[in-house]
């Protein structure tokens, strides 16, 4: 019995403690984002790592996801006659739901895999023990240019991923199923407003804040062998995805 | 060299991520970066139901402005409309809310008057008309008293 208890008390205490460790892993290293001096050329390359490496991936999937968006939205406004719509559910599903979260997944399998597979190694090869040696704080060193460059390009990959789904809808419900052009754009003008994109870029920024922070701990933290990289590589993305969508609710329920 | 094509690359990723990002705010969100154009004019009118802040307001169909405000005064709705600063009201237009369609959006639309004297800033619309209710016409069309009811009005 005593054995029981204790078991699930090390099992609580344990998993409660890296909880701990994850959030104050998350607090230095924001903290240590915004003290200077900032570096300007990490950060660059950083945006480009997230950014530019993922944009083909987001632009091809963005430009997907609006063309099935455009045969389902069909679908199922046909039924009402109110085809003329499709332009509004369009818009609202992908600026307030679909554009931050998928190009969030995109994001997270794209750099945010490769993010913990990079600091795992460096942890693995006794790298990051290096830095500590020459002085140099590897959380600022290495996490948080990836934190503010992050929040820098998430935003602008969802921007563009929404623009590209809106003009792949367009294609799919005007060019193909005979939509008209004007009631497309006009529908979503009228619906639209500010606080729809608005709500979509906090989301897609608090995601990429999410995607760095839980890939380079679990990197960073990664047990210094080849299966522990690997291992890290796996949960940093399952882990990355469950916070998104978890995340993604509440901030839903609090925004709408 | 890496570096420079480092700074290249990202340059055009923050451009283009940037432009997609004003389309969808000022096109989509509408959102004005030059602060508020155009006067406004209020009205008052016995119900505003449906009516929703940014509404557009138009003159022969043709958009003109938006509803900027939504408030009670005297018992009346009063909206403030925003109207462009090309369009001269005339001081007895008519004003009257109506829908696109059964469920449409509602709309405030402007019939133009002939009087010489214009609104200014601030000027209030006399003459309005309220949306007819639907639930009210459907019950007078049940009772069949549809005709000589609005026939008195």
């Amino acid at each position: 019995m005593l054995l029981f208890l204790s078991r699930i008390g090390r099992y609580t205490l344990s998993h409660l403690a890296a909880m701990g460790r994850m959030f104050l892993f998350l607090l230095s290293a924001l903290a240590l984002s915004f003290r200077p001096p900032a570096k300007i050329r990490l950060i660059l390359y950083h945006i480009k790592t997230i950014g530019v490496d993922s944009l083909s991936v987001v632009v091809l999937s963005g430009f997907f996801t609006g063309m099935v968006m455009g045969f389902q939205g069909y679908y199922s406004l046909r039924k009402f006659n109110a085809e003329s719509w499709l332009g509004s559910a369009t818009a609202l599903g992908l600026l307030r739901e679909l554009g931050p979260v998928l190009s969030a997944f995109m994001v997270t399998g794209r750099t945010g895999s490769a993010m913990a597979a990079e600091l795992g190694t460096m942890r693995a090869t006794e790298q990051i023990d290096a830095l500590y040696s020459m002085a140099i704080n590897p959380i600022k060193y290495l996490v948080s240019p990836r934190i503010i460059a992050s929040l820098i390009a998430m935003p602008l990959l969802t921007a563009i991923f929404d623009v590209v789904g809106i003009y792949g809808a367009y294609l799919v419900g005007v060019g193909l199923l005979g939509v008209s052009s004007g009631s497309y754009f006009s529908g979503m003008e009228s619906s639209v407003v500010f606080h729809d994109v608005y709500s979509g870029l906090i989301k897609s920024v608090s995601f990429g804040l999410i995607i760095t922070w839980v890939c380079c701990y679990k990197g960073f933290h990664a047990p210094p062998m080849a299966t522990g990289v690997s291992q890290a590589t796996t949960e940093s993305v399952v882990l990355s995805f469950v916070f998104i969508l978890v995340w993604d609710y509440f901030l839903t329920a609090i925004m709408l | 060299m890496t570096q420079t094509r480092t700074e290249i690359l990202v340059g055009i990723f923050v451009l283009v991520g940037v432009i997609c990002l004003a389309y969808l705010a000022v096109r989509l969100g509408k959102l004005e970066l030059l602060g508020n154009q155009g006067y406004v004019v209020y009205a008052d009118f016995a119900s505003v139901a449906g009516l929703k802040l940014g509404d557009p307001v138009e003159i022969a169909g043709v958009k003109v402005g938006k509803v900027e405000s939504i408030g009670l005064a005297d018992d009346s709705a009063r909206l403030g409309l925003r109207v462009e600063d090309r369009i001269k009201l005339q001081e007895d237009v008519i004003a009257s809310i109506r829908a696109r369609g059964l469920i449409g959006d509602k709309f405030v639309l402007i019939s133009p008057g002939a009087s010489d004297r214009l609104l200014g800033s601030g000027g209030k619309i006399r003459d309005t008309e309220s949306p007819p209710d639907i639930n009210e016409l459907i019950g007078k069309l049940v009772g069949g008293d549809l005709a000589p009811k609005s026939a008195q009005k």
